[in-house]
């Protein structure tokens, strides 16, 4: 079992749906988002392309912040997500030094936050509040191991890119371009 | 050039304190119909509960997800809602904000300063009440009922609606008609005797080719419509986007037209010639069932893409190619009428000409193209026949705005202005959830209005610039604590749906049901409400369509078949008789020469911006709504601010950086009330500026809208006015930019 998720940047429309979706579901602090939306505009007028992404932990498979974490608070869960367990963290910050994406924060109650995959619901079988509100079904999720489940399918057919791979995280977020 | 918003723009919004509740990871979710709400489970994720949201006119179906301390968790889409389609855009998700809201209206309010000086008392339900039953009774025999009216927009306007039908008025007017959508209703109606309504009848889904004109879907996030061009685009779609800005939906964009506005005219126009010179229409079609296509024809005849070129600076060649796009995917092509249309006063003849444009590609009543929604026959409560009023607002405006189907907020508010050429003026407004100051342009003349008033009621969950001018103030609860009346939707299929409180209306606040009824038993108008409360009103409507208020409390959404016409009732040129003089579609417009307007549209050229100016076009954005959520603590935490969008090349000329503060200027010399930021952007013309409707905010009781970003309301003075059916164009301001305040402007 390898979780990971596919954003389609062709569909997504940058409406932080995920961002707001996310806060309200994990009960992210005001002032805080596990996930987030990148715009970015290249080109001159009038030859222009946007490209918009919505961000997150890549729940990388060779992830600097579980590298770097003095107490293995950050560590590897079921199916390769990357978790933080709060009781064990410390509040150091390494890993969010380390992480190459920029996904971590210092949660107000002293441990470091990100994504989880709303691991909740997935042991549940659902999918992550983002995936689950996207309007334009611009998020996959899914096992890569499985070849029929759709992120395994939308990978196979669709040109990819993930982000930064020059860190060499093996990142298990992708984004169909 | 690159532009990118990060995480760090993204979250450098300093903490602003608890605004939600603290939660216990949910121990299992609940699959539908699993729970019958609203049963409680202890010591769980307790309960669902159904509603259709607020926070935008499109009314998605919902659930709202309660814990076991009766605390909101969440609001997650309806699967069987056609508005949704199970999930809800970031207003929706973010709903919960608005009932969070601590900086809400908490308890009636008396005013007891100078209008607008926002000094208030706090009152009981009972004196709020008396007051204004009061005030309406003595206008009603000094100057006569018709003098009040109600500027709606939203669910409890229509209890306020009967309360003021009750007492003798028709004056109901929804800023969402003169001021967005009228002008598209009129164009469409003259054209195929019908209008486009809401949600608008457009076949996305299926459409092989999607033209949009200044829409910005995305950004301007009307949820079924956004879904839908996901799954059209999908599928193979091709989208063509006019619009002097490269909007999100631009990006998405096969063809992006980045037209010099105001010139939209031309440029349909043109692709009009060449569809009918280059015999690329619908022959059949418009043989069937059109009426004056060879006066079209002629009157095109010189309106080429050359002429054309001149005007709106789009290539000859790409007017060709695109007017060649839409007649390959013909008839699964729309040429979308937009929305929110009222731009430059010719609106509704530009909206006539898309209609006609569809017509040429026989899209209407076509797969692809346009449906015919249908909705389930709903009987309301009854309740005795309203008194006739002697009089009504279009007595202020003999032999104007013929066709106007609906009240104009703007005209109602230039009518309460006093002047010796009317013998009644407005003296009582009811202004229930829309705020007016920033809805309708030209403030200082809203000013004006409101100062000669005798009475002025405001209706609203959030302390608002309107509220601020208000004689009482009412303080409505949030659509998540009450019951509404029932969503009848007209779709390709009908629903109904049902919004419950799923929560009891926090601090000393009520339904709107409850306050006009309220007033109506004060002044004696009591039998025009004659249930007991909205239970057993809903009780009894929802009997007539076979349901109840226990299935409805328990499923939400309620779907029907369909029984009269097709969903494409032209697909194989089928006979239809059309709701015009001629039964026909009207290319050449009888109903218009009738009242004297031009029946075959023309180009007008509009002023242009001065040297040092630039046209002030403004738009949405996805997590917002008009002004209405400035303060919503969640989705306060996506957008805080609005921003100015400059053209590098403009931005190189006046030494502008990313990020900087300055006011905008208009051409009468109008200072934006607050400081606006700089975004430097490839994805605007040099001609124009652009920015988010809905921020400036001036009134301190919003603690986390006050003085963010800038009001575009404030800086429309030129207002131009539809002859046809009264809308206001506002897209006629120009812009400079101002490095320093404006004199004090009080608020």
């Amino acid at each position: 079992m390898r979780y990971a998720m596919a954003v389609d940047t062709l569909k997504c429309v940058g409406c932080t749906d995920c961002v707001v979706a996310c806060q309200t579901e994990n009960d992210v602090p005001m002032g805080h988002c596990r996930d987030w939306i990148v715009e970015k505009t290249t080109g001159t007028y009038p030859q222009l392309q946007l490209e918009i992404r919505s961000e997150r932990c890549n729940h990388c498979a060779n992830a600097p912040c579980v590298r770097t974490c003095p107490t293995e608070a950050s560590h590897y869960a079921a199916g390769g997500i990357v978790l933080v367990e709060e009781s064990e963290c410390i509040g150091c910050k390494a890993c969010i030094t380390s992480c190459p994406y920029d996904a971590r924060f210092i949660h107000p109650e002293g441990y470091v936050d990100k994504c989880t995959f709303c691991v909740q619901r997935v042991e549940k079988g659902q999918k992550p509040a983002c995936v689950s509100v996207c309007p334009t079904h611009a998020m996959i999720f899914g096992d890569l191991d499985d070849p029929n489940s759709s992120i395994s399918k939308a990978m196979a057919t669709r040109k990819w890119k993930s982000l930064i791979p020059e860190a060499g995280t093996d990142p298990k977020v992708f984004y169909l371009i | 050039m690159s532009n990118t918003m990060n995480r760090r723009d993204f979250i450098k919004i300093a903490s602003i304190g608890a605004g939600g509740v603290a939660f216990a990871t949910p121990l299992f979710d609940f699959s539908k119909g699993e729970i019958l709400a609203p049963d409680v489970i202890p010591g769980m994720y307790a309960k669902r509960t159904p509603t259709y949201c607020e926070i935008c006119f499109w009314k998605c179906a919902g659930w709202v997800h309660t814990n076991d301390k009766g605390n909101i968790w969440k609001v997650t889409g309806h699967e069987d809602d056609p508005h949704s389609n199970g999930r809800l855009c970031p207003r929706g998700t973010g709903g919960v904000g608005m009932y969070n809201d601590e900086d809400r209206l908490k308890t009636p309010l008396i005013r007891t300063g100078e209008r607008g000086n926002q000094t208030f008392r706090e009152a009981s339900w009972d004196e709020a009440f008396t007051y204004i039953a009061d005030g309406l009774k003595k206008i009603a025999a000094e100057h006569g009922p018709e003098c009040v009216a109600l500027f709606s927009h939203g669910s409890g306007g229509h209890y306020f609606g009967d309360l003021i039908k009750a007492y003798g008025s028709s004056n109901i007017a929804a800023p969402s008609y003169a001021q967005c959508r009228g002008p598209r209703e009129v164009g469409f109606i003259a054209t195929y005797g019908e209008g486009v309504e809401s949600p608008e009848r457009v076949d996305i889904r299926d459409t092989r080719c999607l033209v949009l004109i200044g829409s910005h879907f995305g950004e301007n996030m009307h949820n079924g419509p956004v879904q839908e061009i996901a799954q059209a685009t999908e599928k193979g779609a091709t989208i063509i986007t006019v619009d002097p800005r490269f909007s999100t939906v631009a990006s998405k964009s096969k063809f992006w037209l980045p037209i010099k506005p105001a010139t939209d005219m031309a440029l349909l126009l043109a692709w009009i010639h060449v569809l009918i010179y280059e015999d690329l229409y619908d022959k059949e079609y418009i043989e069937k069932y059109a009426f004056g296509f060879e006066e079209l024809k002629a009157h095109v005849a010189q309106m080429t893409p050359e002429w054309a070129y001149g005007i709106t600076t789009i290539k000859p060649e790409v007017i060709r190619q695109t007017a060649r796009e839409m007649a390959n995917a013909s008839p699964r092509v729309i040429v979308h009428p937009g929305r929110h249309v009222t731009w430059y006063g010719d609106d509704t003849q530009r909206l006539r000409t898309v209609a006609m444009l569809n017509a040429l590609l026989g899209s209407w009543g076509r797969r692809g193209g346009y449906y015919y929604p249908e909705q389930v026959d709903f009987k309301s409560y009854p309740h005795p026949p309203f008194p006739t009023p002697k009089r009504t607002w279009k007595d202020a405006y003999p032999g104007k705005f013929k066709l106007a189907g609906l009240a104009l907020a703007s005209g109602i508010c230039d009518a309460t202005v006093p002047t010796t050429e009317r013998d009644c003026s407005f003296k009582g407004w009811i202004v229930n959830g829309t705020n007016l100051i920033h809805t309708l342009p030209n403030q200082a003349n809203t000013l004006k209005a409101i100062q000669a008033l005798e009475l002025m009621v405001v209706i609203d969950t959030m302390p608002m610039e309107i509220t601020g001018y208000a004689d009482v103030i009412l303080p409505e609860c949030t659509y998540l604590e009450r019951y509404d009346d029932i969503r009848v939707s007209k779709h390709r299929e009908p629903t109904i749906a049902l919004r419950m409180p799923a929560a009891k209306p926090k601090w000393n606040t009520k339904p709107a049901w409850w306050m006009a009824k309220g007033i109506a038993d004060k002044m004696d108008l009591g039998h025009y409400f004659p249930w007991k409360n909205i239970e057993e009103k809903l009780e009894w409507e929802l009997k007539q369509v076979g349901t109840s208020l226990e299935e409805m409390q328990r499923i939400g959404v309620k779907k029907y078949k369909r029984q009269f016409d097709d969903l494409y009732p032209m697909q194989n040129l089928e006979d239809f008789e059309f709701n015009t003089n001629t039964g026909k579609i009207e290319l050449f417009s009888t109903a218009m020469e009738d009242e004297g307007y031009d029946p075959l549209p023309n180009y007008t050229a509009h002023e242009e911006p001065p040297d040092g100016y630039y046209r002030l076009i403004y738009g949405r954005a996805p997590m917002h709504t008009f002004s209405r959520t400035a303060n919503n603590p969640n989705l306060t935490d996506l957008m805080d601010e609005n921003s100015v969008w400059v053209n590098p090349k403009i931005a190189k000329e006046w030494g502008l950086k990313n990020d900087q503060y300055l006011w905008l200027e208009n051409q009468d010399g109008i200072v934006s009330k607050t400081p606006i930021k700089v975004r430097v952007t490839e994805r605007i013309r040099f001609d124009s500026v652009y920015m988010v409707h809905g921020f400036g905010h001036t009134n301190n009781k919003l603690s986390r809208a006050y003085g963010k970003g800038a009001s575009d309301a404030d800086l429309i003075t030129r207002v131009h006015v539809d002859p046809v059916m009264g809308g206001t164009g506002m897209r006629g301001n120009f812009v400079t930019f101002r490095f320093k305040a404006g004199e004090e402007v009080s608020s």
